[in-house]
């Protein structure tokens, strides 16, 4: 049982990674990483379960937390790309290149 | 018996307290409002005249001891201590310093008070006190220092300030290459002098390196060590005091004002070699060899450098060569191990040349800064008092008895005889002569005659008081200091000698009273040949001789000059191209070259990885933490 909930994690997961490896939009990318932070705190529940401890579930709440603080300043990032550029391709922003 | 002074750290120290208030107001007032110069002048006197009077405290508290107890000690604090060299910044005040410190004090007082009317018009006057009473301070630490580190911060003191205030005139580029010339060649004899320091070390400073130390080890000494530190320690000798083959740089420090040639480079500075050489006495005592090569040396460069003075037509430059000549027999003195000798004509030079430079300061101020004999002349009648000090001055210098400089030269010239010398009594001799003559020569054209340069003739005048009085004090002493060291045949009992001998290891020959008898006639013949040549030549008024052959080349100075650039400095600045453009390119900068060349090369291979995209940058962490991720699984055996 706890397998299957863990193995949904990984998967969700990967998914994330993916999407921030393979997607261009700077919208998706960011979904992609919230997919990551929800598939973190399944796997936190889920050993919080297991463990019966309460720090998982602090620690997702936490996570929840962050990532309200994050997708607001996220946001805001976002915004000031779009001025700047006029696109949201994340291939435009290409300035650390060697 | 050693007795503790305290007051013998405000001697250097007055001085030098003068230089830093001096050199403070000046530097607070150089872009303002200026002070007046009065003020600067009678600031610069204090610090002199106040180590003068503590100097004659020195001597009679010196006396009021028995002979062989006549030492002053002062310890100020310790410098520093490693391994067995312990050394401390201390002060001794034996018979031999007392005598340094009481000419070094007077002259150097009497050459500040003419500075004031001297230097009167000059824009920095501040700077000039300020470098004036550092040197005395230098000078004092040099005399009063309890052992040879001691006295070599001064022997650099010194330096440096002979260095400053030959390029005083800093506007004339000629100057400041002058400057730099005495400076870089002080700088060779110094090595020498450092080498010869640290090889007296590592022979017998273990037991304590102060000079009372090393006197009682002296014994101690290799014979092998003992000629090397004696060479080497004349070598910085030959630097400071212008001996061959170092003597170069003297006649050119004449570049700067003429209180700091009387002063550094006639009566002071330039005399701490036979100070330094008298000073270790216990060493070159147990080294003839050392001392007769000193003697040599000495007495060659006093021929060298009377050759020189004969064709001159500079007064600075003839009264500098004459120094290099006059200190060449204070060598002969000191090298034939008539220390006392030595240091009483250090003495008697002190008084007789300081006024010859002060008298040729006095002729040059007042023709506006001409210095060429052959556009002076017939001064006599305009400038009474700087003649007939003068005169006294040359009388001096010439060796004409009963005048100072009679009685020490001639008690040189009878050392070097009564040792068995007697070919450094010859050049002696013959020196005698010629300086008879070029010393005449110059009292002749400037003084007597006719004026050659009318205009000139017609604006001189007399000196104010405050130039003349210092050198009427200095005709005093040139005139008397003689007869403070009487030799036996003259009624005396050599009363200087006697009070240097604590200090000094020194041994007098004792013969005949015909040879001593026959070394002063024939000074005194010497003397006489020299003066009615030179009467007969100049005496009624001659004009410039054109100069060609022999005359030409001694007046070129046998283009020793020119010797040294070619055969030293271009040589050296032959090897600093080739190090500059060849060695440093290639050899020691090549490597680090190619160490750069490595890290560019590497960043241009590395670059390709920073390609600037996020999705990229993604997928190297997540290849990096899955790496690490699978290296933490193995370790811990999942």
């Amino acid at each position: 049982m706890i397998l299957n909930y863990l193995s949904l994690s990984i998967i969700l997961f990967c998914l994330g990674i993916l999407g921030v490896i393979s997607r261009r939009n700077v919208f998706t990318v960011f979904m992609a990483i919230e997919l990551m932070l929800n598939a973190a705190n399944l796997a936190f529940v889920t050993l919080a379960r297991l463990h019966e401890s309460m720090d998982g579930h602090v620690l997702a709440l936490m996570v929840m937390a962050v990532a309200a603080a994050e997708a607001a300043l996220a946001l805001a990032v976002v915004i000031l790309l779009h001025k700047h550029k006029g696109k949201l391709d994340t291939n435009v922003f290409s300035l650390l290149k060697g | 018996m050693e007795q503790n002074a305290t007051y013998l750290a405000y001697i250097p120290l007055l001085p030098l307290t003068g230089a830093l208030v001096v050199g403070l107001l000046h530097v607070a007032t150089c872009q303002g409002k200026k002070l007046p110069e009065k003020l600067y002048g009678i600031l610069g006197c204090i610090g002199p005249i106040l180590s003068f009077i503590l100097a004659v405290r020195v001597f009679f508290n010196l006396k009021g001891f028995p002979a062989e107890e006549r030492f002053l000690t002062h310890k100020l604090f310790t410098w520093f201590s490693v391994g067995d060299l312990d050394v401390s910044m201390g002060f001794l005040a034996d018979p031999l310093s007392s005598l340094m410190l009481l000419f070094v004090t007077l002259i150097g007082s009497l050459i500040h008070i003419y500075s004031i009317g001297y230097m009167a018009e000059d824009k920095n006057f501040g700077k000039f006190f300020a470098y004036m009473n550092l040197f005395l301070g230098s000078m004092l630490i040099l005399v009063l220092g309890d052992g040879p580190i001691v006295m070599f911060v001064g022997w650099e003191g010194v330096g440096l300030c002979s260095y400053l205030l030959i390029s005083y005139y800093s506007e004339d580029r000629d100057n400041v290459i002058a400057g730099n010339k005495a400076f870089i060649v002080n700088r060779i004899g110094d090595l020498g002098f450092v080498l010869g320091i640290s090889f007296l070390f590592w022979g017998i400073g273990a037991d304590g390196f102060d000079y009372l130390s090393l006197k009682t080890n002296a014994h101690n000494l290799t014979p092998a060590l003992g000629i090397t530190v004696c060479l080497l320690l004349f070598v910085g000798a030959t630097g400071k005091s212008a001996q061959i083959p170092l003597y170069v740089w003297l006649p050119d420090a004449m570049a700067g004002p003429t209180p700091v040639s009387a002063l550094i480079h006639a009566a002071t500075m330039v005399t701490a070699g036979v100070y330094m050489v008298a000073r270790f006495s216990f060493i070159y005592a147990h080294v003839p060899a050392a001392g007769t090569a000193v003697a040599w040396i000495g007495i060659l460069t006093a021929l060298l450098s009377a050759i020189f003075a004969m064709f001159q037509k500079d007064i600075k430059k003839i009264l500098a060569y004459s120094t290099v000549s006059q200190l060449g027999y204070m060598f002969a003195g000191v090298g034939v191990a008539a220390y006392s000798a030595g240091i009483f004509h250090v003495f008697t030079h002190a008084f007789f040349k300081a006024l010859l430079f002060l008298g040729a300061g006095s002729v040059i101020y007042a023709l506006h800064h001409q210095q060429d004999i052959w556009k002076m002349g017939g001064l006599k009648e305009k400038m009474p008092i700087t003649y007939k000090t003068m005169l006294i001055g040359a009388l001096a210098l010439a060796g004409c008895p009963p005048f100072s400089g009679f009685f020490s030269k001639d008690e040189i010239l009878y050392s070097a005889l009564a040792s068995g010398h007697f070919g450094i009594w010859i050049v002696g001799v013959v020196v005698a002569g010629m300086t008879a003559y070029y010393t005449f020569r110059m009292i002749f054209v400037v003084f007597h005659g006719k004026p050659r340069d009318r205009q000139a003739y017609d604006h001189a005048h007399e000196s104010p008081k405050i130039m003349t009085v210092p050198l009427i004090i200095l005709a005093v002493g040139a005139l008397f200091a003689g007869f403070l060291n009487l030799p036996g045949i003259f009624g005396g009992d050599l009363e200087v000698s006697a009070w240097l001998a604590p200090s000094l290891v020194e041994h007098h020959p004792h013969t005949s009273w015909f040879v001593e008898l026959l070394a002063i006639v024939i000074s005194i013949a010497a003397f006489a040949i020299g003066f009615r040549t030179a009467y007969r030549k100049f005496g009624q008024g001659a004009d410039e001789p054109s100069y060609a052959g022999f005359k030409q080349f001694a007046y070129r100075k046998f283009f020793v000059d020119e010797i040294y650039h070619v055969v030293i400095v271009l040589p050296y600045q032959l090897v600093g191209k080739v190090i500059s453009y060849f060695f440093e390119p290639y050899i020691t900068d090549g490597p680090v070259k190619a160490l750069t060349w490595l890290y560019k090369m590497a960043g241009l291979v590395f670059k390709f990885v920073q390609v600037g995209y996020v999705r990229v940058y993604a997928i190297y962490m997540v290849i990096g933490l899955s790496l690490m991720s699978l290296l933490l699984a193995q370790s811990l055996n999942l």
